[in-house]
This record gives C-alpha cells, structure tokens and sequence, in this order.
C-alpha cells in the first residue's frame, strides 16, 4: 500500500476485504422450490448472490456476511440459513 | 423468470453490519443510475463503512468531504463539469444520511436546490446519526428511543415528530421530490432513474430500517421497511413541480403496534404505564398520513 | 517592488478589488463561488460583471448561500480538475474552517483571496490579520501582499505553486482589508498573454471522472493518518523553494518582483530590523527612510509567506541584527504574542543566535499605525540592542483612559 494523493481509491477495492468470515449461519439453496424470481438477488446488502447460466442464482461466500435477507425475503422459501460450522 | 436486475455499481467486502440498509440504499440507488455517475457522500454510515482508505466499495467516481456540506459540494462538481464541457450525460448524485440531508447539511442542499443546478439527492433516512451511535435527529420518530432520547420516567422517548422534508424540497421549487423505501427495491430503482433524468435539482427521500439502530434482527431490514408502508406510517409518493403525482396505495393498512412491536426502539410504549396511549397518537399519526395522501 | 519601466505607460488607476478581480480572470478560472462580505465584496462583484460581460470563458460562477458553502463547492469543483478561485474575509473565512483542512487534507489547489479583516465580537470590519492568523495550521498556503499590485501579482503566482505536483495543496492570497481593496492606486492589471505563458493549464493526476472511478475522501485509520499528514507538511517544504522560484519567474515574465517567501530592505547592515507583514510595511518603509537619512541603520524585514514559514531565509536575514522588533497585526490571546514574532523567535532558538527579539501587536480592529508609532517602536527596539529586553511584547498604543 502507498499513500495516494488526497487518499484517492481504486474502485470497487474493498474486494480485497472478505467479510465471510463475519458469517454464522450460511444460505443454502433448494433449487427443487427455486422459482427464479430474482428476489434475493436484489435484496443481498453485500452483492454476494449472482446469477448462473440456468438462471438459478449462486452464492459468493467470500463476502455473504450471513444476514439472512435472502431466506426471509424468499417468496417460494427456497433458502436455508445453516449454522456454520467454525 | 422476472427481468433481471439492472446492475450495480457497489462492491462488497464494505464494513456495513449484516443487513445493512444504507448499503442496500446505495446499491439501488446505484441500480438507478448507472455508471455515468459521480457521487457526492456527506459522513455517516453508509460513507465510513464503503472508504476504509486504501479501500472503496464505490465503482462509480465518489467523493467524501464532510458531514454537512454534500449540497455545495455536489454543485461544486456539477459546476465544474458544465465549465469544462464534461457535464454531458453525467449524472451527479448526493447521497447522505437523514442527519446530513435534515439537520446539519439543510443549509447546504437548500442552496444547492434554490440555485437549481442539475443534480440528484437522495436521503437515506434511518431515522437518526447510526455512525456517532443511534443519537437522535430531526428524521426520528415520535416516541422513538435513542440513545439521546431514552424513555424515562418522565418522557416516552422523542418527543417531537419527524420533520417534513420532502415537502421542504417541494417548496424550493424541485421538479420532482419522491419518497420511496429500501422495502421497494424496484421502486427506489425507478424512481433514482427519473430523478436523474429530470433536469434540475431532484429529490429522492428513501426510508432505511436499520437493524443496529432499531433493534431488529438484520434479516428483517427489508421486511421492517415494508411494514412501514403497509402500517401507512412511510407513505409513499411522487410531486412533480409541486403536484402530487403519484402514490402507493395500501390497501389494508395494518395496524402500527405491528410495526412498533418489531422494533426495540419501541420497546418502552409495550412497557411503560401510558404506552398505549401514546401507540393511539403514533395511529394518528398514519391515519393523518391516509387522509392526506390519499393512501386507501 | 522592482517596477518595470515599460509599466508606467501600462498603469491605470483601479480599485485594489477591482486589480486582483482581474488578475482572477486573466488566471482563466473554472469555477468562482462567491458570498458577500465586507470588505471582499467588490472582487467578487467585478468578477460577477466580467461573467456578465461573457469575459471568462469555460467559467461558472456560484452564488452560495454562505461561505461554508462557497470553500465547499470548490472542494467538489476542485476535484472534478477544474481551477477554482473564491475571495472571503473575516466571519467568512473562520466559518470555513473545517472546509480550509478538508481542501488540504484532500490536496485540492483552491485559491483564495483573503481580504484581511479582524473577527469579532465585538464585530468590526476593518483591517487586521486575525482571520487568516487564525487558519495557520489548515494547511493552506498563505501569502501577503504588500499593495494593490502585488496583491494581484501573487494569484498566478500562488495558483502556480499550489498546483505544482510536488505541492497540491490550496493557497490564501492575504491582502489588507480596505487599506489594498479598496484604494485607488496606479496598477498594471495582468496582460493575458503574459499570464498564459505564466501559469500553464492545471493538470491534475485524478479527478472526479466515470472513466476512470477514483474515490475521493476515504476514512483513514491510525495505520495510514499518520502518514498523510506527513506528506502534507512534504508538500510544504516543496512549496518554499517553488515560492520563490515562482516570484522569479514571474519577475521575468511580467518585470515585477515583490520578493519570494521574505524581501529585505536595506537589512544588510542594518542594527534593528523591523518585521512584518502586508501593507502596514509601506509606512515602515517610509519611516526607516528617514532613519536612513539621518545614518541610522535600520532595516525591514518583508515576510511574504506565512506558511510554509520560511525559517532558514529569516534565519539568514536577521542573525547579524542587534535587536529584531516584530509587528503582528493579530493576537494568540492568554500568550500576549503575534503570531510572527512567536515564530520568529522559536526559529531562532536552536540557531545558537541570541539576538533579542521584541513584538508588538499593532492594527487590531484596523486601529490606524501612524509613523510616530513605528518610529516609538524603533527607538524601543534600539534601547533593546543596547541594553537588552524589557517588555518582550506588548500591544502598541492602548487607550490608558478608556480602561
Ligand atoms: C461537523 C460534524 N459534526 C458531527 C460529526 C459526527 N458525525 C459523523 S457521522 C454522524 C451521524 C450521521 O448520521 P446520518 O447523516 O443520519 O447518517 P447515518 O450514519 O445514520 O447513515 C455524526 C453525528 C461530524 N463528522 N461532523
Ligand atoms: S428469492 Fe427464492 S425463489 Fe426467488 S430466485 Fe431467490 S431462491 Fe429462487
Ligand atoms: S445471507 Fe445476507 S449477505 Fe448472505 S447472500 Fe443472503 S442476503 Fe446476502
Ligand atoms: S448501523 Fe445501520 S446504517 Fe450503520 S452500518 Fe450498521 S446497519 Fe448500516
Ligand atoms: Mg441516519
């Protein structure tokens, strides 16, 4: 690390900063009741869901901080918050 | 398959406790405007938690000055970027907390709104300074408990209602003041897009439970913000040029013990002598909301 | 000053304000945000009536509703790479104090013309240094001007050093409030074309820009604090020799020097020299021109730039002085010292050059100087040189009877 001009910052760098390890309960999907809605998706603080190439959505557990959204935003309960084992 | 949605601009690895709100403020908001876009952050939350220097979570070009300055300083670049011959399909943003757009930076935004330059303010009310820890400010509830409004034996917690400030923008002549909630994404998405595509100073007032400061469990952000609007205690609306354009029906409002139950900020009124009575005036409160707006 | 002598056909007589106005536009700024205040305000209405007039290209002009406001746009203007210019004085500039660290902090070049003014209460609007005194360690850059000219001289000259890449931090232009600003004196108002060839276009290395998403303003923790604020005062000490160089080249371009960080009169030999800043140095000047008349050896001492403060050339100009008297138009009250005469004397300290040094506090609330007063000072200062100190400092010409 150098000190920028001002402090000046790369974009999106916090990439560097894996907050998984904040997790205690970990999303798990059911793709047998997944319908695609897209919900969780949107509702995710910490842009940790994506969208696959079947359309169904996957987790970035390096960043997902665990909080639960997801599951409790899911309108076809398709998400499971499992406790993490540490 | 619903559409997809727009991309955004935010990247995690940010400090905001799980489920946080003013992280999900500034995804949609982001969502709304694209990457054409030079955002402007007064201090609070959502600006400490996305610049941990060497590090930004911001994709987007963003800059951070201080705590009660973001209206000037957003006219600031929007000047520079007229005078330089850049301004051209940019869109710039301000984005701050309900203490800097209410309290200390009100003096700033009217400037910047009264002047008329071409920019988009959005306001992400979690109804009081969450970054100094859950103090009270001008957008926090009546009867809500902070940490410089605590309940006690003679007081019920804040004693004043929230302040009006939409309808402060509406009287400085902006074109377009919304009110919308994080409960909504697609809504907050749409609306942030309209106001960027208006020409002049657009106001975007956008409701954010947050699960630090209201003591609710971080699952329940978004849950806890659409309780708000079905309880009619956050109406949702849109003024163009001072006309009430638009507004989110609620068909069966629920009652707002629902809202308050759900929230140890408001623990106090389920305990103290005299809560249910003051629960009745937090009614009023919506119901004056259904009449005025039109909710029903 | 050193005047060109192709000058004298050049010169119109203009407002001080009106002078330094124009040496704002001919620095061809981007962004000008103005709020009124006594006595800046004609500076920043000429500038209004040259935009008026379409006379400054590619420029906006803000109307702020406060001076908070005004510094403040010309962070977010200042970071988008546009050269951004404001004037202020007084309440006006101790209302941006947060803003002046913020501008530093964030390494925008701002500029800013300080019309000095004393602050209140009891509220006054007349001259006197309290208010840029009062910003010293903001880290901006501040110079002052000792007339009409050099107040306009110094802006392309500041604006030069300010956005230096070695320097990048924001600069006060300090000029006497009513005494410069709003008299009427000869001036050559800046050419454009010499200006053009003076100050080239700011060139900053990141700015607010969507193709390239920089961001600006970060938080930093004790692990990284530390070191910002090393560079800023990094930035300083680069900032003395592009002073003087800056003045220098200037010299060359336009004919006028008004000296670099200090200008020495007749210091070279001289038993007492009398230090100070801004205008009251003209009737110093005047004074010790009559000493020198009659032999006496007296000197002045002109510091132009107050910070970065220029320790090794005051050093240098003052050691072989027998007594340094230092008149400061500002007051650290509960220390009874101005703030140059602190400073002086602490540069001395570890020079191993024990010559007294003696302050006065002059000029508060644009309290008249008048020459009997310098020259009551330089005789108190000689009885220093013979026979030592006995008031270090002290307030000059305090009313006993109004007490
Ligand atoms: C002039 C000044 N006063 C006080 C503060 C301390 N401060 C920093 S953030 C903050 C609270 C921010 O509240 P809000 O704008 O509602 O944003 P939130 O953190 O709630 O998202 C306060 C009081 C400051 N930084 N500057
Ligand atoms: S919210 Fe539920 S149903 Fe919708 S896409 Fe996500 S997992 Fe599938
Ligand atoms: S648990 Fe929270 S952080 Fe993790 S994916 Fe779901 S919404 Fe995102
Ligand atoms: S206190 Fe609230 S606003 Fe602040 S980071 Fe936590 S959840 Fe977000
Ligand atoms: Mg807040």
């Amino acid at each position: 690390m150098k000190i920028t001009s001002g402090g000046v910052c790369e974009p999106g760098s916090t990439l560097a900063n894996k907050t998984g390890g904040w997790r205690n309960f970990r999303p798990v999907y059911d793709y047998d009741k997944c319908t695609k809605c897209g919900i969780c998706e949107i509702v995710c603080p910490d842009m940790s869901i994506s969208l696959r190439e079947d359309d169904f959505f996957e987790y970035n557990y390096d960043y997902c901080k665990g909080c639960g959204i997801c599951a409790n935003e899911c309108p076809a309960d398709a998400i499971e918050m499992v406790l993490e084992e540490k | 398959m619903s559409k997809p949605a727009p991309k955004t601009y935010l990247a995690p690895g940010h400090r905001g406790c799980a489920g946080c709100c003013d992280a999900l403020a500034a995804k949609f908001m982001l969502m709304g405007t694209g990457p054409n876009t030079i955002v402007v952050n007064p201090t609070g939350c959502l600006e400490v938690m996305t610049t941990p220097f060497p590090e930004s979570a911001w994709k987007v070009p963003w800059i951070h000055s201080l705590f009660e300055n973001g209206g000037a300083v957003a006219s600031g670049v929007e000047a520079a970027l007229k005078a330089l011959g850049r301004k051209e399909g940019i869109k710039v943003i301000g984005v701050g907390g309900d203490g800097s757009t209410m309290d200390i930076g009100i003096r700033s935004l009217s400037g910047a709104f009264e002047r008329g330059h071409d920019i988009t303010y959005v306001c992400v009310d979690n109804e009081a300074y969450m970054n100094t820890g859950i103090q009270r400010s001008s957008g926090t509830p009546f009867d809500a408990s902070t940490t410089t409004s605590p309940p006690g034996k003679i007081s019920f917690g804040n004693p004043r209602p929230k302040k009006n400030m939409p309808a402060i923008m509406v009287a400085h002549g902006s074109p377009y003041v919304a009110t919308t909630s994080i409960g909504y994404p697609r809504d907050m998405i749409k609306k942030v897009k309209k106001a960027t595509e208006i020409e002049g100073p657009a106001y975007i007032h956008a409701h954010a439970p947050c699960p630090t400061g209201w003591g609710f469990d971080g699952s329940k952000t978004i849950e806890m913000a659409k309780l708000a609007v079905e309880t009619c205690l956050w109406p949702m609306y849109e003024m163009e040029n001072g006309e009430l354009t638009q507004v989110k029906k609620v068909k069966n409002p629920k009652p707002v013990e629902e809202y308050l139950r759900a929230q140890k900020r408001f623990k106090h009124l389920f305990t103290m002598d005299g809560g249910d009575e003051e629960i009745k005036k937090i009614q009023a409160t919506a119901d004056w909301n259904i009449e005025f707006y039109g909710l029903q | 000053m050193t005047v060109n002598v192709a000058d004298k056909d050049k010169m119109v007589v203009v407002e001080g304000s009106y002078a330094v106005a124009h040496a704002a536009k001919v620095c061809r700024p981007n962004v000008i945000s103005a709020y009124p205040i006594t006595p800046q305000t004609h500076i920043v209405e000429d500038l209004s009536q040259f935009i008026a007039d379409g006379e400054i290209p590619n420029c906006e002009y803000i109307n702020v509703e406060s001076e908070f406001s005004a510094i403040s746009a010309l962070v977010g203007s200042s970071a988008v790479g546009a050269r951004s210019y404001s004037a202020t004085t007084s309440q006006g500039l101790l209302l941006m104090h947060e803003v002046l660290f913020n501008a530093s902090g964030m390494r925008l070049p701002i500029i800013m013309t300080v019309a000095n003014r004393a602050v209140g209460a009891p509220i006054n609007i007349w001259n006197d240094h309290q208010d840029s005194i009062s910003q010293r360690d903001t880290g901006w850059l501040q110079l002052h001007a000792e007339d009409p000219q050099e107040s306009a001289d110094m802006l392309p000259q500041i604006f030069k050093v300010a956005e230096d890449k070695d320097v990048l931090l924001p600069g006060m232009a300090c000029m006497d409030g009513f005494i410069l600003s709003h008299v009427y004196e000869p001036v050559v108002l800046l050419e454009q074309d010499l200006t053009d060839e003076f100050l080239p276009a700011y060139d900053p290395e990141y700015v607010l820009d969507p193709a390239n998403p920089m961001s600006f303003g970060a938080f930093a923790a004790p692990d990284t604090y530390e070191e910002f604020r090393f560079m800023q005062e990094k930035a300083m000490q680069a900032a003395l020799p592009k002073i003087e160089a800056a003045a220098k080249e200037f010299g060359e371009i336009y004919g006028r020097f008004h000296g670099g960080l200090i200008d020495e009169y007749l210091t070279d030999d001289a038993e007492v020299i009398v230090m100070s800043m801004g205008s009251i140095l003209g009737t110093v000047k005047d004074v010790v021109d009559e000493y020198r008349a009659r032999g006496e050896k007296i000197g002045v001492l002109k510091v132009r730039s107050f910070r970065p403060f220029p320790k090794e050339q005051i050093r240098k100009a003052i050691k072989d002085a027998a007594a340094v008297v230092v008149l400061d138009k500002n007051i650290s009250i509960g220390l009874n010292e101005g703030a140059l005469f602190t400073e002086t004397k602490s540069c001395m300290y570890n020079s191993r050059c024990d010559i007294p040094i003696i302050g006065y506090t002059i000029g508060h609330g644009g309290r008249d100087v008048p020459r009997e007063s310098v020259a009551k000072i330089i005789e108190e200062a000689k009885k220093v040189a013979s026979s030592g100190i006995t008031v270090e400092s002290q307030f000059l010409d305090v009313k006993e009877e109004l007490l």
